[in-house]
């Protein structure tokens, strides 16, 4: 005998299935592109030995950020938490605020400070070399996504439980003892977790590599695709990339199945008493400052510095691409809740393997580095579906399938606050599945919505890469005209835009915040 | 699962109504294709305008039932008929059965006017603004009907709850655990309006608890339920004075349960000769209520334990190595180490044949 289940409403699955195909569809024809190739040519662009230093430049790229974002936000959390260091919310607003940076914004920021006639030399003098390839990429990068780690490494600190640190004291461990011994291992989901994002960003950077001309696959896509053509090259190219994405989340996953026990849990009910810094508090300044420094102070002086001393000439061209920007990223807000929202529905409230395998395909759809999602929407197009092809639709539609994970985390908090009871009693007045769930789910569900879109839309203002490769000829947005003009030099024409998206990802990471706080 | 080997009658289903209003026939739901059944071939019958009770520990399966009547859950086997129309496949929007839930479940971002009205979108705004206020004026709520549920207490949230469920005019409510989240004060009375409020309008109701003193008071019949089956179905006054098995003889109250061999009306058991309820043969286990013993002083047993519960006072007893649960009244002089008498007044019950092994 079988147990049968409760059917999903087919209003839902529908939805839902669309959402997974559209993430499945592209990424399937890519494959069927990169097979196109004659064996011949397969063989030896598979085995071209510039894939392999490609492979080795975004590896090292890879540990050299995640080992610099650890050093950096290490001490960093434990000093705004377990520290007698005073203003701590403070300090832990500034360091988290580089996130409100998008890293090509950053890249363009520390280019129009530096070098003769940046902004350090003519305000102060300083005539600091300009950052450049390798260690140009990284700079950037730690800089401007240390905060990912960060705030997982203070969460896992307050998370931990005080009487562990004092039971290994008791038991003859001296304070640094404790640390490598008892904390430290206990902050490993922390590491995993805030790792993975930062590692997911590297992979998916476009506009900071291509800007520091570091070749990476990213912009070894980009040169393949844009100027020499080679498509095929390009596709096995992004398949790469995607296998090195699959193992960096595979490896997360591993390195956490063994910890499941210890993940670290929202606050504990005792606080640790602080560790007085003594005569260490004189070094601890210049540890906070420089990332405030950096990937604040520097970033913002620099665009205000570019915006005002050459006033922009064309304010059209600005409102111009701030209404493109707008208008791509509202269509694609609106798009990503309709499909998020039964996700988020069949997650929550018909919980299966197959539910959760939809929704791991929307988060494929966001791991999945945006340039070759671009790329691969592209075949799709070209293939399958040519009136897409250099329209603002496909646009809108790469916006709100890569985004459409950020979209279901908002919806589905609001979903676990609505209790399944309401639309049950709905049903039993007599209203069908579909009904129940507008009547008594939905006006529930609104602020979670309105988060979606916001979160959704923001994202998309300030993306890159998927607006470079899918946005129709002679459309420009506020991220593709900083890119363009900051890889001319042009410093000065690209301030107004890039204080605009600072703007647009302040409001996000406002957003967000806020968003796991109400958690 | 059996300890004692003990063959259980079959429970008593004579009683089904000749035209009841709601029927349950085999039902059965398993969760999990390698866990036994959650309800296991569950069958009863609800005469129209009677309050029936489903009674069974946490865990046993009778919320599920429930659910299973009003649709939310598919059964693998069984029907569910109202009157003369098979539920079994219907969604629960086309059942016409009403359904209270534990926590109430009342829209939060209705007033209580809409929560009533919700179920009533059939009617025209004039007829439905009337029927929501007679409902309300049955459950006495009319001056707060345009709170929001939040505002309200719990025993007024239960009732608005219980107006929604009634107010579309259902043959019959399910109840689910309904005053388990009132506390103790308050449950007894909404508990008595309730059962006025439903007699008054002639709603046959179905209501699930673990609460045996709460199924005695409330429910006209009720069905006790184990692991997902049922042991025993009939009237408050059978099931407590007639248990059939020895589960329903312990959950229904406290109980001494003995084991004897009958010979016709009387059998032979520890404690002497006893008279039987009713005639049976061979080993069997007999039940005997606290109430049904007297003490009195002198004699082999020795008092263990006294509790003194007000209106009357209770003793664990021991007599050659076995214990008992005795009732007494409240001016009994014992005191624990006293030496008693047992002595038997009622007849003993018998809840278990035994097989060949004890």
């Amino acid at each position: 005998m079988r147990a049968s289940r409760r059917p999903i409403p087919w209003h839902f699955l529908i939805p839902a299935l669309i959402a997974g195909a559209g993430v499945l569809l592209p990424l399937a024809y890519l494959v069927l592109r990169a097979f196109e190739a004659e064996p011949q040519t397969l063989a030896e662009l598979v085995l071209r030995e510039r894939n392999l230093r490609l492979l080795l430049n975004t590896v090292i790229l890879l540990v050299g950020v995640l080992s610099g974002t650890a050093l950096l936000a290490l001490p960093l959390a434990w000093l705004t938490t377990r520290s007698d260091l005073r203003g701590k919310r403070l300090w832990t607003m500034l360091l988290t605020l580089p996130l409100a940076v998008p890293g090509f914004v950053g890249a363009y920021a520390l280019l129009g400070a530096t070098g003769p006639g940046g902004m350090l030399e003519a305000l102060l003098g300083i005539n600091w070399p300009r950052p450049w390839g390798y260690w140009g990429a990284w700079g950037v990068l730690v800089l401007f996504t240390y905060p990912y780690l960060f705030l997982n490494l203070r969460a896992g600190l307050l998370g931990l439980d005080p009487s562990l640190e004092e039971a290994a004291q008791s038991l003859g461990y001296r304070r640094i003892e404790v640390f490598f011994k008892v904390v430290l291992p206990q902050l490993r989901p922390a590491f995993y977790a805030g790792g993975l994002l930062v590692g997911l960003h590297v992979l998916g950077d476009f506009g900071v590599v291509s800007l520091m001309r570091y070749e990476t696959f990213s912009y070894a896509i980009y040169l393949q695709y844009s100027a020499s053509f080679d498509r095929i090259y390009a596709a096995w190219l992004s398949l790469m990339l995607i296998a090195l994405t699959g193992g960096l989340l595979w490896l997360e996953s591993r390195l956490l199945a063994g910890l499941s026990f210890s993940r670290v849990g929202l606050g504990s009910a005792r606080l640790a008493r602080p560790v007085p810094l003594g005569s260490w508090r004189w070094l601890s300044y210049p540890l906070l400052l420089a990332p405030v420094v950096g990937a604040l102070l520097i970033p913002l002086a620099t665009m205000l510095y570019w915006a005002l001393r050459f006033p922009h000439e064309n304010r059209v061209s600005v409102s111009e691409a701030l209404a493109n920007s707008a208008q791509a990223a509202a269509p694609a807000a609106l798009v990503a809740v309709l499909l998020a929202l039964p996700l988020a529905y069949l997650g929550v409230r018909f919980p299966s393997p197959f539910s959760r395998l939809l929704e791991r395909t929307a988060y494929l759809g966001y791991a999945t580095p945006p340039l070759a999602f671009a790329l691969a929407l592209i075949f799709f197009s070209l293939r399958g579906a040519p009136f897409l092809y250099q329209t603002l639709t496909l646009l809108v539609l790469a916006y709100a399938l890569h985004f459409m994970a950020e979209a279901i985390g908002p919806m589905r908090s609001a979903l676990y606050q609505a209790p399944p009871r309401l639309e049950e009693a709905a049903r039993n007045l007599g209203y069908g599945p579909l009904q129940a769930f507008l009547k008594a789910t939905f006006p529930l569900l609104w602020r979670g919505v309105l988060a979606s879109l916001a979160l959704v839309f923001l994202s998309s203002v300030k993306e890159l890469p998927l607006t470079f490769l899918l946005a129709p000829v002679g459309y420009s947005t506020l991220a593709t005209q900083i890119w363009a003009y900051t890889s001319e030099a042009m410093y000065a024409e690209a301030a107004p835009y890039a204080l605009l998206i600072v703007l647009f990802s302040a409001c996000f990471v406002g957003l967000l915040i806020s968003q796991e706080r109400r958690k | 699962m059996n300890p004692l080997n003990v063959e259980y009658p079959s429970p008593n289903t004579s009683e089904i109504p000749a035209e009841p209003a709601l029927r349950v026939e085999g039902l059965t739901k398993r969760f999990h294709p390698s866990m036994p059944p959650v309800v296991d071939n569950l069958s009863f019958a609800v005469a129209p305008g009677e309050i029936f009770a489903l009674l069974g520990p946490s865990g046993c399966g009778k919320t599920t039932a429930l659910r299973l009547i009003a649709g939310f859950e598919r059964p693998d086997r069984g029907q569910v008929w109202l009157g003369q129309e098979n539920l079994t496949h219907r969604p629960p929007e086309k059942r016409g059965i009403g359904f209270v839930f534990q926590d109430y479940a009342l829209f939060p971002h209705l007033s209580v006017f809409d929560n009533v009205a919700f179920g009533l979108r059939s009617l025209s705004p004039s007829a439905r603004r009337q029927r929501v206020e007679e409902v309300l004026g049955l459950v006495g709520l009319t001056v707060f009907k345009d709170r929001r549920p939040h505002e309200l207490s719990g025993g007024q949230q239960q009732r608005v709850a219980l107006a929604r469920a009634i107010a579309p005019g259902p043959k019959v409510v399910l109840l689910d655990e309904p005053f388990s989240s009132l506390d103790a004060g308050l449950r007894q009375v909404t508990r008595d309006e309730v059962r006025e409020l439903l007699k008054r309008s002639g709603i046959g109701a179905v209501l699930v608890t673990h609460d045996q003193e709460e199924a005695l008071s409330f429910a006209e019949r009720l069905a006790v339920m184990r692991a997902g089956s049922l042991e025993q179905i009939g009237t408050p006054e059978e099931v407590y004075t007639r248990p059939l098995t020895p589960f329903v003889a312990q959950f229904l109250g406290r109980t001494n349960l003995i084991p004897g061999e009958a010979r016709g009306i009387e059998a032979e058991t520890p404690l002497g000769l006893l008279r039987l309820a009713e005639g049976a043969v061979g080993p069997v286990l007999l039940s005997l209520r606290p109430e049904g013993f007297v003490l009195e002083p002198g004699g082999e047993a020795v008092v263990l334990s006294r509790e003194f519960k007000g209106h009357d006072l209770t003793y664990r007893v021991r007599l050659d190595g076995r214990d008992y649960v005795v009732q007494a009244d409240p001016h009994c002089p014992c005191r624990p180490g006293d030496r008693v008498r047992l002595e038997v007044r009622d007849p003993a019950v018998v809840v278990g044949r035994r097989g060949g092994e004890v």
